[in-house]
């Protein structure tokens, strides 16, 4: 079978697919969403997978700010507290009629990301049911690196 | 961090040669900063030490711009403050003016002020203040973090105190984030000079120590004038005489907070206004009534009457209210 992702990279939210944003790109993408004024948040988790949309959020959220290096001051503290996990920064838009996320991208990685393992179960009349699981949550939490 | 700011530095002005010549008058006109200067000057009576400590700061800063071009020095100066005066002598009128200087120069990113107290740095229980902090700094990142009434912040008497605990975050920031923030704190001078007495490593970190001096009797007439300006509104000639002998006799008085007690004054000058155009309803009223303030409307102050100040809680104003329905 092809290897969709032969860099074993996840792929979520923007950028993904580039190599990981240094902290002046990550500055100039906080910046816009700023200016745009919607609340940026970091979040983090050790569960990779694409249906697990609800991070956790690292400290309060953060409102009226001007300037990103208060935010990316923020994201260097996550990242020295959890640095083996995927960290995200996300901007909601509350505007009427959007009220939802309007930038999510990952500025931390594990060091070695393990990918996925495929399920296959077989239904009802030799039908086949996909699902897949993240290899980084095989442990309980707590246990995983 | 760094890496952006030299970035945006190399983006703004290329790095000279060392044999280069640089005109810094054509550097000073590009900054802008005499518009504010000038602002600074026109708004603000009095206050020579300040302006010039002023000037000479912004000077500093636009030969720092310059060194950097021939690659002289990378690091940005330290520019946090300490503004010490009296009540109402222009503190936060004057941090507000820095502000802006400081972003036109490109020491701050955005130059706006944020403006807390107390409150809004300590928290109420233990781990409450450190996000509190925080939160109120990373605010204040890309302009200038304002903390009036400073030294609330370290209260020694108490000593579970949460102070101290913001003031260590507060180093923290101040020495780490520079090119981030700068911090101005301000108060009554000897109680900062007590602060900083209990907090060394505060006084280190600060760079300029500005006092503010009181107003003078004439200075504070002169404010008076600019803020009726301000308001469309102008004295007669007997209401200016009133005021002149009104300014001194109220900067004997306790509780006298210079600019603040001045607009005071005049806010209640207009209360009376109002109140006489109003019992004179059946006249017909012209432009000039509604602008002019008159003689009375300042004679009739308590300052004037029996040497006490206006507004006195014990009686006077809320006493005339007399809440009728008990």
């Amino acid at each position: 079978m092809a290897m969709p992702n032969p860099a074993k990279r996840v792929t979520q939210g923007q950028f993904s697919f580039l190599p990981d944003l240094t902290d002046e790109q990550i500055l100039a993408q906080i910046k816009y969403a700023l200016k745009n004024d919607w609340a940026v948040n970091v979040e983090y988790t050790d569960d990779p997978h694409p249906r697990n949309t609800y991070w956790e959020m690292f400290g309060l959220p953060m409102f009226d700010l001007k300037d990103p290096a208060g935010i990316l001051m923020e994201v260097n503290e996550c990242r020295k507290t959890f640095p083996e996990m995927y960290i995200r920064i996300t901007a909601f838009d509350n505007t009427h009629g959007w009220e939802a996320p309007r930038m999510s991208f990952i500025v931390n990685r594990p060091s070695s990301e393990p990918g996925f393992r495929l399920h296959r179960q077989n239904r009802n009349g030799r039908n086949i049911g996909y699902s897949i699981d993240a290899y980084a949550a095989d442990k309980p939490e707590g246990e995983r690196p | 961090m760094s890496d952006t700011e030299t970035t945006e530095n190399e983006q703004e002005f290329e790095k000279l040669p060392d044999d280069a010549a640089v005109d810094l008058q054509a550097e000073f006109e590009r900054s802008q900063v005499q518009e504010v200067l000038d602002k600074l000057d026109n708004e603000l009576v009095g206050l020579v030490p300040v302006k010039t400590r002023i000037k000479e700061i912004a000077a500093l800063l636009l030969v720092d711009r310059l060194r950097r071009r021939f690659s002289l020095t990378s690091e940005t100066p330290t520019l946090h403050m300490n503004f010490t005066g009296n009540p109402g002598t222009g503190k936060t009128t004057v941090a507000l003016r820095m502000a802006e200087i400081l972003h036109r120069l490109g020491y701050v990113r955005e130059g706006h002020l944020v403006s807390v107290t107390r409150d809004d740095l300590v928290g109420q229980y233990i781990g409450h203040t450190a996000p509190k902090t925080k939160a109120v700094i990373k605010k204040a990142m890309g302009g200038v973090l304002f903390i009036d009434e400073a030294y609330y912040l370290y209260k020694p008497e108490n000593e579970r105190d949460y102070g101290g605990e913001s003031i260590e975050i507060l180093l923290q920031v101040m020495e780490n984030h520079r090119d981030d923030l700068v911090v101005i704190l301000a108060g009554y001078k000897d109680k900062m000079d007590k602060f900083f007495e209990s907090n060394p490593g505060m006084r280190s970190r600060i760079a300029h120590h500005l006092d503010f001096p009181d107003y003078t009797a004439d200075e504070l007439e002169q404010i008076a004038d600019l803020m009726l300006a301000d308001q469309s509104y102008k004295l007669s000639t007997c209401a200016r005489q009133a005021l002149s002998e009104y300014i001194p006799i109220r900067m004997e008085l306790s509780h006298f907070a210079n600019a603040r007690s001045i607009r005071n004054a005049l806010d209640r000058a207009r209360l009376r206004q109002a109140n006489r155009l109003f019992a004179s309803r059946e006249k017909e009223l012209k432009k000039e009534d509604l602008i002019t303030l008159t003689e009375e409307d300042f004679r009739a102050s308590r300052v004037f009457l029996d040497g006490k100040l206006d507004g006195d809680p014990a009686d006077g104003i809320m006493n005339d209210m007399n809440f009728d329905e008990k």
